[in-house]
């Protein structure tokens, strides 16, 4: 049984292989143009496996931003995954301590959606099927993220080919796709005009930390809602 | 850049990979002894994506060429109806074209 469950696993994960590895190779092309390696790139794709946090990483390291304002940011961009292990956490209460860590560290967005479908479904939450899911998602992630390095690595001015606009149209996608939250107009406009402020007038590293300390700020003033339970949205 | 891997790039990873895997396990920590966040703290908590992310976006439009504002602009009207994938293809295609059609 486990072995058709781990099957079973990587056939789900079929479809997201294939929408995520542009993503990875688009990764693995704008690490190399701000600056890292090959090596580097691959293994910050090894070790951190969130698409959108990398890129954020990497922008944030392009424009000389102070380590830890990166790492915060990054922590910030993935902060949704703690929604993410709350919500799955009573479908694989049963797993082992080890396998436990391992059922983290490949918790991805359709991971968890994948899972928390099959669990309210009433089926079980193998840890074969769990692996299966996401070893189908891994394992290209690092192919895709290389061969983007490689080939972003023999293209001399990215401004040719175009690949200066993917990455702001990509976080602006990401911006969208929280549009249906709550406060979402007031902080992204804070955020934008603050940023573009601190841009101008302070420099660089800071436009980050200013704009979207502005944005929270107004997301904390807001009035507040009777019920606002956090949801969990794709990002 | 040169070379295989840097000391201060590793760090920079690593703390990454901790800090991401703090986010994914974190939940599963909280579940157990959670007690309940403040309204306020909770809408903080709650803006923080959008409000990182937007910081990305709009220096970059604000300091962007002209042909890289309207790509942008063109991506953002595309993004109402579509998904980040057709964005990305139709900013690349605005910004190819005036720069290699229009010679911008």
């Amino acid at each position: 049984m486990t072995g058709s469950d781990f099957r079973e696993g990587m056939r789900v994960g079929v479809p997201i292989v294939l929408s995520a590895a542009p993503f990875g190779a688009l990764f693995g092309a704008v690490a190399v143009q701000n600056g890292q390696t090959i090596f580097e790139a691959t293994l910050m794709s090894a070790t951190v496996f969130a698409g959108a946090s990398q890129l954020v990483g990497l922008e944030l390291f392009g424009h000389r931003v102070q380590p830890w304002l990166i790492i915060l940011s990054i922590f910030a961009v993935n902060f949704r995954h703690i929604l993410y292990s709350a919500a799955m956490t009573r479908f694989i209460l049963h797993f082992n301590g080890m396998q436990k860590f391992l059922t983290f560290f490949l918790l991805t967005d359709p991971q968890f959606a994948e899972t928390v479908k099959r669990g309210e479904s009433g089926r079980a939450v193998t840890f074969a099927w769990y692996m299966g899911l996401g070893t189908i998602i891994y394992v290209p992630w690092l192919v895709v993220t290389l061969i983007g390095a490689l080939l972003g690595n023999l293209i001399t001015d990215p401004k040719v080919i175009g690949l200066d606009v993917l990455l702001p149209v990509y976080f602006l996608g990401l911006v969208f796709g929280f549009r249906k939250r709550d406060n979402f107009l007031p902080v992204a406009l804070t955020a934008a005009i603050g940023s573009i402020l601190a841009y101008r007038y302070i420099g660089s590293p800071w436009h980050v930390s200013v704009g979207a300390l502005a944005g929270v700020i107004v997301a904390a003033l807001m009035p507040v809602k009777a019920s606002a339970p956090a949801t969990v949205e794709e990002a | 850049m040169d070379g295989f891997l840097h000391l201060d790039m590793l760090i920079l990873i690593l703390a990454a990979a901790v800090a991401t895997f703090a986010t994914r396990i974190g939940g599963y920590f909280l579940i157990t002894r959670m007690k309940t966040i403040p309204p306020r703290l909770d809408a903080a908590l709650n803006a923080v994506p959008a409000a990182v992310l937007t910081t990305l976006v709009a220096p970059n439009f604000y300091a962007g060429g002209p042909e890289l504002k309207i790509a942008m602009a063109v991506a953002l009207v595309v993004g109402l109806r579509f998904n980040v994938l057709t964005m990305l293809a139709a900013g690349w295609v605005v910004v190819m074209a005036l720069r290699h059609g229009g010679g911008w």
